[in-house]
């Protein structure tokens, strides 16, 4: 890993703001056209774009989709997410989209136009909520991937349950690493010892901080676990591939 | 040892301390060739030199030589060569690094552009004026506790605040920080440094002063977009984003943009 970090940052500085805009370009593209035109549902799998699913509003005008209800959180989770706020910020308004002095000087917005999060991104601050939405989805996905493991009611493995279980544990993993959780759980505090339990929340901000370190590698493994988990449910859906049993 | 020769007139007894020897010059058959920027606050250009390259020779190395063989008035401030004080600060192919850090093998022989540190007002060649960070440190509120020192404190309250004391103040999170570099908002604007500064004051168990507000308002914590290039460029490896900013950013979220808590706090009366 280290020598392919070493590779990557020896390309042009231009190399990885290009490269987060085509990513979540497509992601967001992908996103909108599953959750606007494709259907969520298939045997005992549910695409997690479509986790929990909810009835469709019979007044609700078509083209507001009942997925369209719950994406919002997750959505919101990731856009003010502190990494990914970081990995905007430099690729979609390049300020800056690099550190080198080169870069810098790229940067297209005005010194006396420069906000950075006191305007319109002061919102940003509510990633807490976003937060507390996502886990509530989140124990859905795991709901769904129990469900994964009983297809026609008795216990089996097959290869989309792991995938399903792989896609729900690096989402967790990126949740669990969140920066405000961190904060919410012990960093809030500065004395463990002046407070009833402030040994066990010092564990518990120790153990997410130790997450936190990677949170940049969850937020992208988990997005990809997302698209692939679809892909995956598209392809069986559509009978391109079967979907093996492992057991039972 | 070269304690009392002709290249150590400070009688430093470390050979890491002093410049490169005459006689090492010229061992590697390779050169290394730097344009270093020469000038002053009203302008300047890089000047290209070429030295003998010693094996595990670091830019200061190189640049001391050029000093010491073939441009006499190039100024350069270096104090330990040990990346402990953070003196040797400059900006080494755009990037901020300490000179005394940075190999010159690391270039592959390439040109190595040297340059000093652009957010503050050059004094001249690689000597930039950083005494606006001394102004702000002075406005950073100092410690402040009802109980007497020295106090008794527990190290499971205390391991958050070892990481902000390696700070070495060479400013170069500073240079990096776009806020200050691009948008010249140091008015308004602590910088990186100064958060790291405040962060190890905040979390201080013993520490009873309000810093949220100061924080919010006269630091302009909220220009920072978290953009991390003052992590990349920390030569102590100080997680600044992570660890003093976000933190510093949450603790500001609490007191002015947690609608639950201000509902709280107005229930409760405080």
């Amino acid at each position: 890993m280290s020598s392919i970090a070493a590779a990557w940052r020896r390309l042009p500085w231009w190399v990885e703001p290009v490269s987060v805009v085509i990513v979540l370009s497509v992601f967001g593209l992908y996103s909108f056209a599953i959750v606007s035109f494709l259907p969520g549902e298939y045997k005992e799998y549910l695409s997690p774009f479509y986790s929990p699913p909810i009835p469709h509003p019979d007044w609700m005008p078509d083209f507001i989709t009942a997925p369209m209800f719950i994406i919002w959180m997750p959505l919101g989770f990731r856009a003010t997410c502190y990494y990914y706020r970081k990995a905007y910020y430099r690729a979609f308004f390049w300020d800056p989209p690099a550190c080198q002095a080169g870069a810098q000087e790229r940067e297209p917005r005005k010194a006396e136009n420069y906000r950075g999060e006191r305007a319109v991104f002061v919102l940003n601050n509510v990633h807490r909520y976003f937060l507390y939405a996502s886990f509530v989805v989140l124990a859905f996905l795991w709901y769904d991937t129990v469900l994964t493991f009983f297809p026609g009611g008795s216990f089996g493995v097959k290869v989309g349950s792991i995938i399903w279980l792989a896609n729900v544990v690096l989402l967790s993993t990126y949740s669990l690493s969140c920066h405000s959780l961190r904060h919410i759980i012990g960093g809030n505090k500065d004395c463990y010892t002046c407070v009833r339990g402030g040994n066990t929340r010092r564990k518990l901000y120790n153990g997410v901080s130790r997450l936190n370190l990677q949170h940049p590698q969850w937020a992208w493994f988990s997005l990809f676990s997302v698209l692939l988990t679809d892909i995956y449910f598209r392809l069986i859906q559509a009978g391109v591939i079967p979907d093996l049993t492992i057991l039972g | 040892m070269s304690e009392g020769n002709g290249n150590n007139p400070g009688g430093v007894t470390s050979k890491a301390h002093s410049p490169v020897p005459d006689e090492d010059l010229g061992k590697s058959g390779k050169m290394a060739k730097l344009k270093i920027f020469r000038g002053d606050a009203e302008g300047g250009e890089e000047i290209g030199y070429e030295i003998p390259l010693v094996e595990g020779m670091v830019v200061l190395d190189a640049v001391l030589a050029i000093q010491a063989q073939q441009a006499p008035d190039l100024a350069v401030r270096w104090n330990c060569k040990a990346a402990h004080c953070g003196s040797c600060s400059a900006e080494i192919n755009g990037r901020p690094k300490l000179l005394c850090k940075t190999r010159v093998e690391e270039y592959d022989g390439g040109e190595i552009h040297v340059g000093p540190m652009r957010a503050f007002p050059v004094i001249k060649d690689l000597v930039s004026d950083v005494s606006w960070n001394y102004e702000v440190s002075k406005g950073i509120k100092p410690f402040q506790s009802s109980e007497q020192a020295p106090f008794t404190m527990y190290e499971e309250d205390v391991e958050r605040l070892y990481e902000p004391k390696k700070c070495i103040e060479c400013f170069m999170c500073q240079d990096v920080c776009h806020v200050l570099r691009t948008h010249h908002k140091h008015p308004e604007f602590a910088g990186p440094r100064f958060f790291v500064r405040n962060q190890w004051l905040e979390m201080h168990p013993m520490d009873e002063a309000d810093r949220l507000a100061d924080l919010k308002e006269d630091n302009g914590l909220g220009f920072c977009n978290i953009t991390k290039c003052c992590t990349e460029v920390c030569p102590v490896d100080i997680h600044i984003t992570d660890n003093s900013i976000i933190p510093l950013k949450e603790r500001v979220a609490d007191e002015y943009y947690d609608p639950a808590k201000w509902l709280m706090r107005k229930i409760r009366g405080s």
